[in-house]
């Protein structure tokens, strides 16, 4: 039984994993708490309902709604939050643009497909074997592949590529980077295409997974992905992975143990009490005041 | 533009106050429709959270996205102690003002101590709580059911019925809120509060005790929070859970943000001006959020500050030589 809560636990928060890296290396750029992740995850999962409906083929489909997903996060980051940081706006008005964007996504496909959920093919459905006495699916093994593919590929860019150099530098000081020849623009677009396709990535494999999509998905992770990123420690990529899969696990187990009523409620409790201990994350580094 | 009006409203201000209050006094003779009155009463309550939010948020700088959650907290404790005891108002007012207060001192004592976005974060996930608290602790608070016929609120003994009655309440609670938000601006806590917002390292190393400011404000912030939870109980006689969700934190902060942050006029003006516009985008429908949030992107794209967001009723006062004591709303940065 308990087996079993943490391999769904895990396989859930593998999914969060994914579109927290997005949040918080987006994060890690701009200092910008990203509303609109959540409706990209959502715009994803529908677009590659959409297009499979329209053309038949489910991976071409796929990989094409993740080029769109990528492009509408390159679109909020090109029309709306490049002209504010132009403008030398506060930050808090980035934030609420998010916020707007993330209305328009989420009532623009409200309004296209319909608020009722749709069903999705499941595409990954090989059968299930067992561990024990617990059951996993193939659809389980293939998320957490897929995520921990992804996850490595990422921290490879991150962490060994001129590009991912370029990324954190302009985390680190945007201005600097600026002067070294790096242009900070095109990062910031890069970071926000990235999140854009991993969100779009965890969105159909989440729907795939529970094997039907509706327009308030976006919303329900929304406050879930905070919670993983800064659990982790925002801006640090391992925190977000542990952050997501440590929210993935507390909720199934807390389901299946405690309550399911109260599941949110007791995974962002244990949100709070971990931050009161470590007030930057599990990884996150300790901040000096610098005067 | 908004630089010459706020002049414009500066040099007729007392004509423009005693206009104004006018206005608010005879508003529900005039308009005599039950909805346009309806309006009026909500957007008055808005103002009370609009103004209270706008002192932790913009007067000190700590943003949140949990205000609802205080709210909530009033209205349920409001609604329960008028359905389960019969007490008049004057108890479930003070019962909202005080479960409010020491919720925002549970959720502030740990948690003012993180830094801006990490607190940001966490009271939206307070919000996240409370509400699904409320809707699944059924014994007290009937979950997704709600509670209803919650009575009118009645003041020793007189029940404030009419809609028109009603309405006097809500601009005696604005007059109250804006009285505190008023006074602790211009106090010592103020000016310390102010000084937190624009560097906290350095207020401390002025001898300002930050936490001690920031869990007094928010505790403040709670309780007129609170205050207008009770009201909003007692006005509609029913509350459930959707009503205080995180979307409704980030509306008050939306209208925050709208009016300018840290402007006591400017909270004024987007509570009231962000609760006619759904109203008039009613007749659209489905189209309302998109416009809303559209709308919402504009506003940040023209004017990111908010409307009065970079305008110092005190500073413009002083320059045009009216002498500071004059100013009307708060300042900002």
């Amino acid at each position: 039984m308990l087996l079993q809560q943490i391999i769904n636990g895990i396989t859930i928060g593998s999914t969060y994993a994914l579109v927290a890296i997005g949040f918080t290396m987006v994060f890690g750029v701009l200092e910008l708490t990203n509303f609109a992740n959540g409706s990209l995850y959502m715009l994803g999962a529908y677009l590659s309902l959409m297009l499979y409906l329209a053309t038949g083929n489910f991976w071409v489909s796929f990989a094409g709604s993740i080029i769109l997903t990528g492009a509408a996060g390159y679109l909020i980051e090109r029309l709306a939050l490049r002209h504010l940081r132009q403008k030398g706006a506060p930050k808090l008005s980035a934030l609420i643009t998010t916020l707007g964007m993330s209305m328009l996504l989420d009532n623009l496909v409200m309004i296209c497909f319909g608020s009722e959920s749709k069903p999705f093919p499941n595409k990954l459905d090989f059968g299930r074997f067992t561990i024990g006495s617990a059951v996993v699916s193939y659809t389980q093994v293939i998320i957490l592949a897929v995520a921990c593919i992804l996850m490595l590929i990422l921290s490879l860019v991150v962490y060994k590529t001129k590009l991912g150099k370029a990324m954190r530098c302009t985390a680190q000081n945007m201005e600097a980077a600026r002067l070294m020849g790096i242009n900070t623009n095109q990062i910031i677009a890069m970071t926000f295409v990235i999140a854009g396709a991993l969100a779009c990535i965890s969105g159909t494999l989440v729907g795939m997974y529970y094997s039907s999509i509706d327009v308030s998905m976006g919303s329900m992770i929304g406050m879930k992905i905070f919670a993983s990123a800064i659990l982790g420690g925002v801006g640090v990529l391992p925190g977000a992975v542990v952050g997501g899969l440590c929210m993935g696990i507390l909720e199934t187990v807390v389901a299946g143990f405690v309550s399911s009523g109260y599941r949110d409620a007791i995974a962002f409790t244990v949100l709070i009490v971990v931050l009161l201990f470590r007030p930057s994350g599990l990884f996150g580094k300790k901040q000096i005041n610098k005067v | 533009m908004i630089d010459k009006f706020s002049e414009f409203l500066l040099v007729h201000k007392k004509l423009l106050l005693c206009l104004t209050l006018a206005l608010t006094a005879v508003f529900p003779f005039v308009f005599t429709s039950q909805y346009v009155i309806r309006i009026a009463t909500i957007a008055l309550m808005y103002v009370v959270l609009t103004l209270s939010l706008n002192l932790i948020s913009g007067m000190m700088g700590q943003v949140s996205f949990g205000h609802s959650a205080f709210f909530g907290i009033g209205a349920y404790a409001a609604a329960l102690t008028v359905t389960r005891t019969g007490l008049g108002a004057e108890v479930s007012f003070l019962a909202a003002i005080l479960l409010a207060g020491v919720f925002g001192a549970l959720l502030g004592l740990p948690v003012l101590r993180l830094k801006g976005y990490y607190f940001t974060i966490v009271t939206m996930v307070f919000c996240e709580i409370i509400r699904i608290v409320e809707l699944n602790w059924m014994s007290v608070t009937r979950g997704p059911l709600g509670i209803m016929a919650i009575g009118k609120p009645s003041f020793f003994g007189f029940t404030l019925r009419s809609q028109t009655q009603l309405y006097f309440l809500a601009v005696i609670l604005v007059a109250v809120a804006y009285l505190v938000v008023h006074n602790i601006m211009n106090s010592r806590i103020g000016n310390a509060i102010m000084a937190i917002r624009d560097d906290e390292l350095a207020a401390s190393s002025m001898g300002i005790n930050v936490f001690k400011y920031k869990v007094m404000v928010f505790v403040i912030a709670s309780m007129l929070a609170g205050l207008a939870g009770a009201f909003y109980a007692q006005y509609t006689g029913y509350i459930d859970p959707t009503n205080f969700s995180s979307v409704k934190s980030n509306e008050m902060l939306l209208m925050v943000i709208f009016g300018g942050l840290g402007n006591a006029f400017g909270s004024f003006v987007g509570a009231i001006v962000l609760t006619i516009i759904p109203e008039l985008l009613r007749g659209l429908s489905i189209y309302r959020q998109l416009i809303y949030g559209g709308l919402l992107v504009l506003l940040m794209m023209v004017r990111p500050q908010g409307l009065f967001g970079s305008v110092n009723f005190k500073y413009l006062g002083q320059r045009m030589g009216m002498g500071a004591k004059e100013q009307k709303g708060g300042e900002t940065k």
